[in-house]
């Protein structure tokens, strides 16, 4: 079997004196899409900063594997570089630093962590040029200071996009959908499935069945108190929306 | 503003030129045009009467200027230091100090090898050429000196003459005080008077260097003025004089130092400038102090006592200030305007960057005397290690001043929180048409920033580089463009190990 793009092992991490992820397990191979639903507060954003090396949080116990190499010991930039791309639940301001500044120096630092040449001006262009018409991110907010007085669905399409641009190995979706429009939704859903391939998984963390009409995921699972709790197909997205999560409240304990 | 962008684009080939030419020089090329100091070039240790008749002497002047320099010096002595300002240092000894040709205190090194770290990991990062860094760095070398290579540059008479010719005089303060008496008596001391401060006094009286420039009326001068082309520059030292007078509807933008950190082996630094702007003439000058902050105890390190004023005398006259403080251990230094012709403006954008044990109290003072004059202040302030920065302005509207407006934008970014940064604005009033605005913020750089910026691949020190350069935007754009990409380079070093 070829070594599956991320692997959770029983993953515990606390945040102060507090125990939030308490065992997870997860695999996605690569090129598969995977789904996460659950109860608000269960830890869904928690997993998410916890994979991207956000400082704020121990790991106590557990593994992360990216390609099979533990990511636990790195930089959070040094993981970006490595794969692992975070649309942030909510994308954080960044004043005075225009957007395309900001595209340019992230697309270099990862290029030059991986030992690759600089792009030059005229290529960075056109790959943003290409990127923003698909996710309708018009030259307009490409000069304004990044997410500052961005609206909801524009700090949305832009995480999106800087996701296109720099071509991770990992997404991770955190609530994506939410603050969309439905044509927004549409535009992110398209830019988002113009990215699976067969080297690249992604974790969509969200809410609500209806983004995964858009994004189809190969498999669902709920999330609750810190850990995976069920696994199926898309199908069980539809149960949720149906029947909520009282089935699933410690189904694990 | 953008006065500068339609300049022709000969300032830019002169300038890309020289600047390239200079770089490449082979220093020991020069090696003949090379003047040793001797021993006997050294003025007697200690300040007195006999140091600063020993300067004017080295320097040839007139009598008249004698004369002038010695009133300063007993104007001196009835003066004491001034202690408002927020920096603290350990009392200078006037007295333990040399005024012309200092010779090293310390041995010089000998080699790059004995140079501080810190500083040639700086010089890297900037991609100085290696003899320029040995020069920067103070090494001594036989037949190698800094004046040599500016002295015989044949593109600097180039320079020169191509100036002439549209009758623009830029020389050394000393070849004027020979050349252009009149001017001198007319001019010097006439925006910064010889009592106004301890440390313009000091200036006055010993001052060994500096540059002049006249502009005559109607001119637009064709290219940047920079200190880094000015012909005959001998180790100005410690004690720097500058004059810049533009004659009516004349133009002239000039540059001042260098992002390259320079050692000196004379602590205390009190330069004077002046400038004069007649009816509708325009000066902008714009600054990028690097001298070396000290190591990271802050030992070593240049104390900056700086007075630049601005003479906005004829009516629409405009006079701008644009300023990069990144190095020196203690800046001081208020760069102001007085707006004395009508409808005249000033302006002061500003960058200072403390880290390490650095301290800065800098900002400006905006004197409006005459009907519908207006002033702008943005200056931004970056505490990073232990440093202290202190924005301290002052706006003032004379009983005359109708109309007067200012406004004022005062920000400091915090990073880390062993640093302090502080604003201390003075606003008066005599004049009730006179509308003031001030806007003054503190921020710090949050953690979700940094993780966010990490997240997208960018290290701890890029991330910083990125947020600070974003936040000091509004005053890189007044610089010419020519300094604004070094600048932000710098801006990225200067704050080097100031997060993690
Ligand atoms: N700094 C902190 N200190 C203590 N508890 C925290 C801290 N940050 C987050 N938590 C808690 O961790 C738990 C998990 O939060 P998390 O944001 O991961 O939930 P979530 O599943 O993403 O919720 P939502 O669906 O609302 O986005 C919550 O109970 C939250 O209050
Ligand atoms: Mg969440």
């Amino acid at each position: 079997m070829t070594t599956p793009i991320l692997e959770i092992r029983n993953l515990h991490a606390r945040i102060e004196d507090r125990e939030i992820l308490k065992g997870v397990n997860l695999i996605i191979p690569a090129g598969e899409v995977h789904a996460i639903m659950g109860r608000n507060g269960s830890g869904k954003s928690t997993l998410s900063y916890v994979l991207a090396g956000k400082d704020d949080y121990e790991v106590t116990e557990g593994e992360i594997l990216l390609n099979g190499e533990s990511i636990l010991e790195m930089e959070p930039n040094e993981r970006a570089a490595a794969g692992v791309f975070l649309a942030f639940q909510y994308p954080i301001e960044i004043p005075g630093v225009a957007t395309m500044t900001f595209l340019k120096a992230a697309m270099n630092a990862q290029r030059k962590a991986r030992g690759e040449a600089e792009l030059l001006t005229p290529e960075f262009m056109r790959l943003v040029k290409e990127a923003g018409t698909q996710l309708q991110v018009d030259t307009a907010m490409l000069k304004r200071p990044l997410n500052v007085g961005f609206s909801g669905g524009e700090k949305k399409r832009a995480e999106i996009m800087q996701m296109a641009l720099l071509k991770p190995a990992l997404c991770v979706l955190d609530e994506t959908d939410s603050g969309l429009d439905i044509d927004a939704l549409q535009v992110v859903s398209k830019g988002v499935n113009a990215l699976r391939s067969d080297s690249r998984s992604m974790l969509v963390i969200t809410h609500y069945q209806r983004l995964l009409n858009h994004i189809v995921p190969d498999v669902v699972h709920v999330f609750s108190d810190g850990r995976i709790v069920e696994s199926g197909d898309k199908d069980l997205a539809l149960q949720l929306e149906a029947k909520g999560y009282a089935d699933f409240d410690g189904a694990a304990a | 503003m953008a006065n500068y962008d339609d300049i022709p684009t000969l300032k830019e080939n002169i300038d890309r030129a020289t600047v390239d030419s200079v770089r490449s020089l082979d220093v020991d090329k020069y090696k003949y045009g090379f003047e040793t100091i001797i021993e006997s070039d050294m003025a007697p240790k200690g300040l007195s009467e006999d140091t600063v008749r020993f300067i004017s002497a080295k320097k040839n002047e007139p009598q008249w200027m004698l004369d002038w320099r010695l009133e300063a010096y007993a104007r001196f002595l009835t003066l004491s230091e001034p202690t408002w300002a927020k920096v603290h240092y350990p009392a200078i000894d006037l007295q333990d100090m040399y005024y012309y040709a200092a010779p090293k205190s310390t041995p010089a090194p000998t080699s790059l090898d004995e140079v501080d770290p810190a500083l040639l990991a700086m010089y890297d990062k900037l991609g100085i050429p290696l003899r320029e860094r040995e020069i920067l760095a103070g090494v001594e070398r036989p037949n190698v000196a800094v004046d040599a290579v500016m002295d015989s540059v044949s593109v600097v008479t180039t320079f020169r003459e191509e100036l002439s010719k549209v009758g623009i005089i830029f020389c050394s303060i000393s070849e004027a005080i020979r050349e252009y008496p009149e001017m001198i008596q007319k001019y010097l001391a006439s925006v910064v008077p010889v009592s106004d401060n301890y440390y313009a006094t000091l200036n006055s009286a010993v001052f060994t260097d500096g540059s002049f420039v006249y502009i005559p009326k109607g001119v637009r001068c064709p290219m940047e003025l920079s200190t880094y082309f000015r012909i005959n520059e001998k180790k100005t030292g410690q004690f720097e004089r500058t004059l810049i007078i533009a004659e009516a509807d004349s133009y002239v933008s000039y540059l001042e130092g260098c992002t390259a950190p320079m050692r000196d082996e004379s602590q205390l630094h009190a330069a004077v400038v002046e400038l004069v702007a007649m009816d509708n003439a325009e000066i902008k000058y714009s600054t990028v102090q690097n001298w070396y902050p000290g190591d990271k105890d802050g030992k070593g390190g240049i104390y900056n006592f700086v007075t630049k004023r601005g003479d906005c005398r004829g009516a629409n006259s405009k006079i701008s200030w644009t300023q990069v403080e990144t190095g020196s251990a203690i800046t001081w230094k208020y760069p102001s305007c007085i707006l004395r012709g009508d409808g005249s403006r000033g302006e002061f954008y500003s960058i200072a960057i403390s880290n390490g044990r650095q301290q800065v109290d800098s900002g400006t003072k905006m004197i409006h005397l005459g009907k519908n004059t207006s002033s702008r202040i943005i200056a931004k302030g970056i505490a990073a290690g232990f440093s202290d920065n202190t924005y301290r302005g002052q706006v003032s509207a004379h009983a005359k001043a109708t109309n007067a407006r200012n406004f004022t934008q005062c920000d400091s970014l915090l990073i880390g929180d062993k640093c302090g940064a502080h604003t201390v604005p003075y606003i008066e009033s005599r004049n009730g048409t006179a509308v003031f605005e001030h806007e003054a913020t503190t921020s710090k750089i949050s953690d979700d920033q940094m993780f966010y910026c990490q997240q997208r691949g960018l290290s701890e020190e890029d991330a910083v580089a990125l947020i600070v350069n974003g936040f000091v935007r509004d005053v890189l754009q007044h610089l010419p463009m020519e300094f604004m990409v070094e600048t932000q380079k710098l801006i990225a070093i200067s704050l080097e190990g100031s997060v993690g």
